[in-house]
């Protein structure tokens, strides 16, 4: 079976983000970025189809500051081929833009499966999975764990609120939005990473266009924290008996 | 303004997300409001509207074939009752039928969609919303002009629902075939391992910034000394730290404990999802701009792992 994972990076939530002067975007110059969390469970979750099913696994990315790195990482965790797909410039990293790109480079790749994180922390205008299903035409499960290959077939755990699951069949083609690999991803070794520093990673040339058409208006902004909590200051101990005090007031703590 | 809002129900029970729905479908000075509920058989759909009074119809898809929740049937349901209805506004929660169909339902009908929508008003035939992006650290102020579609997290807009007297009437739709090959192997219930953690009155949750198990211990003596119970977040889970009957949140448990003390969680939406409601909240963290700190009650930024065991001491030497 054909698998192709598709990789994103994010910034890191724990940075502090800045806004771009007119407010419509997070200003990307100090950012750092990271693997979109359910993006690395993806990869994971690819490579274990690999070592149990024989898939084959292809990484794709979008061309970006960071991608290249971020595919070798992918190639020494073990998948068996990356590609980065090249846009002369991205206006817009929202999945509903980039989904027809995605698209056309898995019609030209002709997978069996295509496995992605179901959602980036940008996903204000819907997530990658369905927005890539409906171009193709494939079927689409999102807030997957666990997946295992039968046959021609996947088995796939949907989860929904409440702790409830199913268990689905789904035949192949398919895009599937995951939430949780079988296992936690693995580490990688620097090692690793450093034998591929020298390979290139190739270009995938598609010629589609972004989804550019812009609906309505957009501004970020920071969240208002001025009816949030109270703030305990101090060191550490000042903090303990801050909160020691608050549990004796509110009777959890004699 | 006709809005169209998609139910979400188990067997007929409707999901509290979507009375929200509804409510807020009613709030924006909707002209009529139109529910697609699609069902197992028809009396499932009788007992989704006997629960619907404050709105006009119930647009039903009930079929064999709907008893379990299949993501592209229920889509391609979606799609056909927002071309034959031609709503001004369609409303999904955030659940995952509102992740496998927002998008899908945007594409086929060629229509905006804005999704993780914790605030919503209608001026002159915009949809003018507010949304959590980026895990929360910021908002999207989003102005889309109608017809449009949109997401709206579970439990961030709650208004009063305008109940009628009159029951909805009941309009039957053709139901789609389904030609995509998705069957239901098995439905799951929760994994209980035990804990009831919707139970539990004191509970101390981690999240992420544990880094791995070895520091649980620090987590676990606190929750001990306090008589709590040990709950994770999403992360947490996934990493295989605390086993997945310890999640609390959209895919975990909604938990409503007297205390809520949380070390590590940065207060994603879908988080808060599942323990917004709890009496006292105080939130650790490292991030000045953690979006907890919006939810909390108490908080402090500081390093966990520091002041929980300045804590659990303090907590001991005067018990």
């Amino acid at each position: 079976m054909k698998v192709v994972v598709i990789l994103r990076l994010n910034p890191v939530l724990t940075d502090e983000l800045e806004l771009t002067e007119d407010e419509s975007d997070i200003d990307r110059e100090w950012i750092g970025l990271e693997i979109n969390q359910f993006d690395d469970q993806s990869l994971e979750q690819a490579i274990l189809l690999k070592e149990s099913s024989d898939a084959h696994v292809t990484a794709i990315a979008i061309k970006d500051e960071g991608v290249e790195r971020l595919l070798k990482t992918a190639l020494a965790k073990g998948v068996d081929q990356a590609l980065q797909i090249s846009l002369e410039e991205i206006e817009d990293r929202s999945s509903r833009a980039l989904a027809p790109m995605y698209a056309a480079a898995i019609r030209e790749l002709q997978p069996d499966v295509v496995i992605v994180g179901v959602l980036s922390t940008d996903d204000l205008f819907g997530e990658l999975a369905p927005y890539i299903a409906a171009d193709l035409g494939w079927s689409q499960a999102s807030a997957i764990s666990d997946f295992r290959i039968e046959a021609d077939k996947i088995i796939v755990r949907q989860e929904y609120s409440g702790g409830r699951a199913a268990l689905l069949e789904m035949a192949t083609p398919a895009v599937v939005g995951l939430q949780t690999a079988t296992q936690p991803p693995r580490y990688v070794a620097g090692s690793k990473l450093r034998d591929l520093l020298k390979v290139e990673i190739p270009n995938l040339s598609i010629d589609v266009a972004p989804n550019l058409e812009k609906v309505g208006s957009t501004e970020l902004a920071l969240p208002d924290l001025s009816e949030g909590a109270t703030m305990f200051e101090g060191d550490t101990d000042a903090i303990a008996e801050q909160i020691h005090s608050l549990l004796q007031e509110k009777g959890f703590a004699s | 303004m006709k809005t169209l809002v998609y139910v979400d129900h188990v067997d007929g029970v409707i999901a509290d997300a979507t009375f929200e729905l509804v409510a807020l479908a009613q709030s924006v000075g909707s002209s009529s409001v139109e529910a697609l509920v699609c069902a197992g058989n028809e009396e499932i759909v009788e007992k989704v509207a006997a629960q619907l009074p404050g709105i006009e119809n119930v647009i039903a898809a009930s079929s064999s074939e709907f008893e379990n929740y299949l993501p592209n049937l229920h889509l391609q349901c979606l799609n056909e009752t927002i071309e034959l209805k031609n709503p001004d506004l369609v409303l999904l929660s955030y659940s995952t039928s509102g992740v496998d169909m927002g998008s899908g339902a945007a594409y086929a009908s060629n229509l905006p969609l804005v999704c993780y929508v914790t605030e919503m008003t209608i001026e002159a035939s915009e949809m003018v919303t507010a949304s959590q992006v980026y895990g929360g650290k910021l908002v999207a102020n989003v102005k889309t002009p109608l017809p449009a579609i949109a997401v709206v997290m579970p439990g961030a807009i709650k208004s009063d629902l305008a109940k009628k007297d009159t029951t909805p009437a009941i309009e039957t739709i053709t139901t789609p075939t389904d030609t995509t090959n998705i069957k239901v192997v098995e439905s799951l219930q929760p994994e209980s391992g035990g804990i009831d953690l919707t139970k539990a009155e004191r509970i101390v949750c981690i999240g992420r910034a544990l880094g791995g198990t070895e520091k649980l211990p620090i987590v676990e003596e606190l929750a001990n000394t306090l008589d709590a119970e040990v709950a994770g977040s999403r992360p947490v889970i996934d990493a295989g730290w605390l086993p997945k009957a310890r999640q609390v949140g959209k895919s975990g448990t909604k938990v409503k404990p007297k205390l809520y003390l949380m070390a590590g969680v940065s207060g994603a939406a879908e988080h808060l999802e599942g323990m917004s409601d709890s009496e006292l909240i105080i939130a650790l963290n490292s991030d000045e701009q953690a979006p907890i700190f919006s939810k909390a009650h108490y908080g402090a930024v500081c390093d966990m792992f520091h002041v929980l065991p300045v804590l659990t001491e303090r907590l001991q030497n005067n018990s």
